[in-house]
């Protein structure tokens, strides 16, 4: 017993100071009000969280809400096939897993910037649709609502795939061809039988992909050109550009107010623990 | 059926994964344009004589193994601990620090530096990085380490304490041996989400500890650049090449 107490020291430590204390500061921080110099300063206010209804911050939080429930959608609308296809291999279906978990291993940053070097305006997709004669002046690919939705849905598509294809491993084969002798087209199978029993995956999924689509900062930032502010965004600009922190704090306690509910909906439901 | 599956799986991989595979490609380009020239390493020379470029990257390396080292360690023991008996208020802890954005990540740390920088006479470098990637990859590593001990299982180490073993001597003989492969894991997961964060490190860098994804962050803001696609191939081939290295030797 003693043994556990040791071991489970450092990780308390680590909570404490690297996690609860700072969480507490950023709590403390989004009551005050900001200082001449950009400091922080008293009164304590509720002034930063009245500021959140402001028709400009409440639009930025629509459009994140927006874009990571569209992000959602679409990583279910891609993924949902491919685990499909994964579980149905009948060989190598341990390199079709590995090479959706592939990404995972590379930089997020490095990903994200190969679609700016693919979609901006000498970038690889226009320059060989000029070379090809289709077009004459580049499209506007890069800096847009659309560039930043497609990095967000390459970033976390395989957040998605991996829960539906452990629900989906687990389901009998046979419930396919059952379907299938009750005259089910293999469609109808798929949508009326796989898809509501595969329910548990896809809300983990849509979970995990929607919990870091909704506090995104690098795509937005850099797919989006400064264009597409999201809450993400505007949470860094408060502390560097307008050094206002007391209202980046407040912004910051509802994002994770928001993240925390999310996550116990996920909880409450997931029956196998991580940790 | 099974065809149309095959058919949109090509499509779905070479999605996922052509993007990566053209920018690696291009590295390979002598034109600093997008139209293909011929064959060069000219990018690759640009990268090893650049001495921004170099010193980001040691920056990255030194940070990334004291990070990887601390937090193995302690979520190991994290892990092992949560194992022989669960604490839902550190579990719930863990999994809040997965969730949290980045971005909020970056400025309560930034915020508690700050702070702390009051009454210590210290300032935001490469302490200050260490620290927050230590904050942030311990989760990861509990979570890979658990894993491993649930596939594990308690009998093993019940059975040492049959045959006379101590706690310590249960834990130190038994389990930690059987838990190598998961930790060879862990650590290179966490070596992997330190070496390529961006959006933490920059919010707690200071003057002296810039990284490699921020000087590949500003380059990206400022234009293209092929010595960004070698940094790129680079940086995956290295980190293609230690899994590959970890898999066998987690096999051996």
């Amino acid at each position: 017993m003693k043994l556990r107490r040791w071991f489970l020291f450092p990780a308390w430590l680590w909570m404490a100071l690297l996690f609860f204390a700072p969480f507490v500061i950023v709590l403390a921080y989004s009551f005050l009000t900001r200082g001449p110099y950009g400091g922080v300063w008293g009164p304590w206010t509720l002034e930063n969280y009245q500021r959140l209804f402001d028709p400009l911050y409440l639009t930025i939080l629509m459009r994140s809400f927006a874009m990571a429930a569209a992000a959602t959608a679409l990583c279910l609308l891609f993924a949902f096939p491919a685990a499909l296809f994964i579980v149905r291999a009948t060989r190598h279906r341990n390199l079709y897993l590995q090479l959706v978990m592939l990404p995972f291993w590379t930089s997020f940053l490095v990903r994200t910037y190969a679609w700016m070097f693919l979609l901006r305006d000498t970038g690889l997709i226009n320059t060989a649709l000029e070379a090809a004669g289709i077009i004459h002046d580049p499209l506007p690919l890069l800096y847009n609502n659309g560039a930043v939705l497609l990095g967000l849905v390459y970033g976390y598509l395989p957040f998605m795939v991996l829960p539906i294809y452990a629900t989906l491993e687990r389901l009998d084969p046979s419930l396919m061809e059952a379907a299938a002798d009750l005259g089910a087209r293999p469609m109808a199978a798929i949508l009326r039988v796989i898809v509501p029993l595969a329910k548990p995956g896809i809300l983990a999924g849509s979970v995990l992909v929607f919990i870091p689509c909704l506090g995104a900062y690098l795509t937005p930032d850099l797919l989006g050109g400064g264009r597409t502010v999201l809450v993400g965004n505007l949470v860094q600009n408060q502390f560097t550009g307008a050094r206002d922190w007391p209202f980046g704090s407040a912004v910051s306690i509802t994002l994770m107010a928001l993240v925390t509910v999310l996550l116990w909906v996920l909880l409450r439901r997931e029956s196998e623990p991580l940790v | 059926m099974k065809r149309w599956l095959a058919v949109y799986a090509v499509a779905f991989y070479a999605f996922l994964h052509l993007p990566l595979l053209t920018l690696a490609a291009f590295s390979f380009n002598a034109s600093r344009f997008t139209v293909w020239d011929h064959f060069s390493f000219v990018w690759y020379r640009a990268v090893f004589h650049d001495p921004q470029i170099l010193e980001a990257t040691w920056n990255s390396v030194v940070i990334a193994v004291w990070a990887t080292a601390i937090s193995t360690v302690v979520g190991t023991l994290c892990a092992y601990g949560l194992w022989k008996r669960g604490s839902r208020l550190l579990t719930g802890g863990l999994y809040l620090s997965l969730v949290t954005p980045e971005i909020v990540t970056g400025i309560a740390l930034l915020a508690l530096f700050q702070w702390a920088f009051r009454w210590l006479h210290w300032q935001l470098g490469i302490y200050t990085v260490i620290l927050a990637h230590v904050a942030f990859s311990i989760s990861y590593v509990v979570i890979v380490v658990s894993a491993r001990l649930r596939t594990i299982g308690p009998t093993l180490e019940e059975a040492a304490m049959d045959l006379g073993a101590n706690e310590w001597q249960a834990f130190l003989r038994v389990t930690l041996p059987a838990l190598v492969p998961g930790i060879i894991a862990a650590a290179l997961l966490a070596l992997t989400v330190s070496f390529d964060d961006y959006v933490i490190t920059s919010m707690v860098a200071g003057v002296d500890s810039e990284t490699l994804p921020m000087v590949v962050y500003a380059m990206a803001r400022r234009g293209a650049s092929p010595v960004i696609n070698a940094i790129s191939a680079l940086v995956t081939l290295f980190f293609g090449i230690l899994i590959l290295i970890s898999e066998k030797v987690r096999e051996a």
